[in-house]
């Protein structure tokens, strides 16, 4: 029993060595970084910090993301509520075709998509906004929330949605005011879903912006391409985007493998 | 569950589809078109058939793309399952702070971006400044991930298990969770020993789960970019060059559309297929003795 805890704990361990490591960084000045190896550093500075909360061309990248990471979301639960009702609930022609359809665009190679992607949104002029991305990014979080919200809404029985019209609910009202609250983890747990992989994802995110748009991950990968690299202030930045998903996945995080299996543990 | 016999239906997924569909079929349709034509600007351009999935065929370098990425996609499998396994094992099995703050931390790595991934790992394992690879190298060994292709490998391989086994971990335990009390009770009744109960409890029990998490890895590790991408550049030479890699070198490196085009079809149909098995296994998830 014990030596287990051991096991876990060792792991645990290596787990949290490379962030703890850029945190260390991040709380350096790149000149004391390159001087030597500190595994706890003495003289801490929130000079990185403050640059990034300071300099437009990197704070407006924070922006960026969180704007068409939260448009995106917002897209995905809309459409996908009552899609995942029907698929649930209706039988009809094709639906398992569809079904099938909405899970190959989840597992698409994104590669696949990038140049006629880059077509299609110069087509309708929406090169560098922030709604490309958030449409660019529906290709595997619709799917992906269709199939969460399913398995959460198959969960409930039917005889709920047959009462409920028997006690002379009109649907819409039935809908918003019954069944809603009913799966208001479902709708929460694929809203945290949905946020992630738009916030993970850097192709897309990259490739259709150039400046307005332009996200954080884009930012950082420029940064490192670049020759004299500021290493303190790249590992603030990387920090930075971790934070969100810290913060929220307390809240989640008895669904996690139900999210990733799309619903179906 | 029996269902309403409803065309209406379509009606709610209407939505989905069309948006779906927007940035699903009109891309396919665009990548269709390149696949079979040779383009050299806007207006000019001949049919040329199926010469450009002959010449995407017989490229060697794409070959040898396919079976670096095979052989990535199967040591990752190797390495991350068992290893998931085995740190599901150790977590504690009463819901409580202990387990919670657990799946918290174990959790964590899937949700950094990925492009900070390779940062992370670039920082850690650089010879001058990284923990990693400056202890590595205060031993006596030389390792630089910018310049041999194995130290690449071994940085990437770090990388990719560090980052996904907690998926395996997450899936495991919830497939572990779910067993009930009483078949562990009879096994010490028996006095089966721990790997009486891994063998004749916990994997059986697993198994949909599993199925699950192996299929889930296999098509990421297949798909894999951004984190080579930011870590290694494909490099060095091309040790780490992967098909998704690969196929942005031609399409937006040398912007050769229709090589590209015939590269994303035949891309595309492998992971179909392996789409179509995981859509097989994930309908029958819950309907077994797995859930």
């Amino acid at each position: 029993m014990k030596k287990r805890y051991i096991i876990l704990a060792a792991y645990l361990v290596l787990i949290m060595l490379p962030i703890y490591w850029m945190l260390n960084m991040s709380l350096r000045t790149n000149a004391d970084i390159m001087a030597q190896l500190v595994f706890i550093p003495t003289d801490i500075t929130f000079a990185n910090y403050t640059k990034i909360f300071t300099d437009a061309s990197w704070y407006s990248g924070y922006i960026n993301s969180i704007i068409y990471v939260v448009l995106n979301t917002i897209i995905c639960l809309v459409t996908a509520l009552p899609a995942a009702y029907a698929f649930s609930r209706y039988s009809f022609i094709g639906d398992k075709h569809v079904f099938f359809w909405l899970l190959t665009n989840r597992m698409a190679p994104a590669a696949v998509f990038l140049l006629p992607f880059f077509q299609l949104y110069s087509t309708f002029n929406l090169i560098d906004t922030h709604i490309a991305v958030a449409l660019a990014h529906c290709l595997f979080n619709l799917p992906l929330t269709v199939w969460i919200l399913e398995g959460f809404i198959s969960g409930v029985p039917r005889e709920i949605d047959e009462t409920a019209f028997i006690d002379g609910y009109k649907f819409p009202r039935f809908f918003f005011f019954v069944f809603i609250p009913l799966i208001r983890s479902g709708i929460g747990v694929a809203a945290f879903f949905c946020f992630m992989f738009s916030w993970v994802e850097l192709l897309f995110a990259r490739t259709l912006t150039t400046t307005a748009a332009k996200p954080i991950a884009a930012i950082m990968t420029r940064t490192v391409s670049a020759s004299g690299l500021d290493w303190g202030l790249l590992a603030a930045a990387g920090i930075l985007t971790i934070v969100p998903g810290a913060l929220v996945i307390w809240f989640v995080r008895n669904y996690l493998a139900k999210g990733f299996a799309l619903g179906r543990v | 569950m029996k269902k309403w016999q409803d065309n209406k239906g379509w009606l709610f997924i209407l939505p989905v589809f069309l948006i779906v569909a927007f940035s699903a079929i009109i891309p396919l349709m665009t990548v269709v078109n390149y696949s079979i034509q040779d383009i050299f600007g806007p207006g000019q351009r001949i049919f040329v058939g199926t010469e450009w999935f002959k010449e995407t065929l017989t490229d060697p370098r794409l070959h040898e793309a396919l079976w670096r990425q095979l052989l990535f996609s199967g040591l990752v499998l190797l390495i991350e399952m068992p290893l998931g396994i085995a740190i599901a094992l150790t977590m504690p099995t009463k819901k409580g702070l202990g387990a919670s703050l657990c799946l918290v931390l174990v959790a964590l790595p899937l949700l950094i971006p990925w492009n900070v991934i390779g940062t992370i790992w670039i920082i850690f394992t650089r010879p001058d400044i990284g923990l990693m690879g400056a202890l590595i190298n205060n031993m006596g060994i030389s390792f630089d991930h910018t310049a041999s292709g194995l130290h690449a490998w071994i940085t990437l391989m770090l990388m990719e298990v560090w980052h996904w086994t907690p998926l395996v971990i997450l899936l495991a335990y919830a497939g572990l969770r779910s067993i009930p009390e009483a078949y562990y009770q009879a096994a010490r009744i028996d006095g089966a020993s721990a790997w009486a109960i891994f063998k004749y409890i916990q994997l059986p029990k697993m198994r949909g789960v599993l199925t699950i998490a192996l299929l889930l890895r296999f098509m990421d590790s297949f798909l894999i970019y951004a984190e080579p991408f930011v870590l290694t550049g494909g490099g060095p030479g091309n040790a780490t060059t992967f098909l998704s890699i690969y196929l942005v070198k031609i399409a937006v490196g040398q912007f050769d559309l229709g090589p590209a085009g015939a590269f994303s079809l035949i891309y595309f149909l492998i992971v179909l297929l392996f789409c179509y098995l995981f859509y097989q296994v994930l309908l029958n998830v819950g309907k077994g003795e797995a859930s």
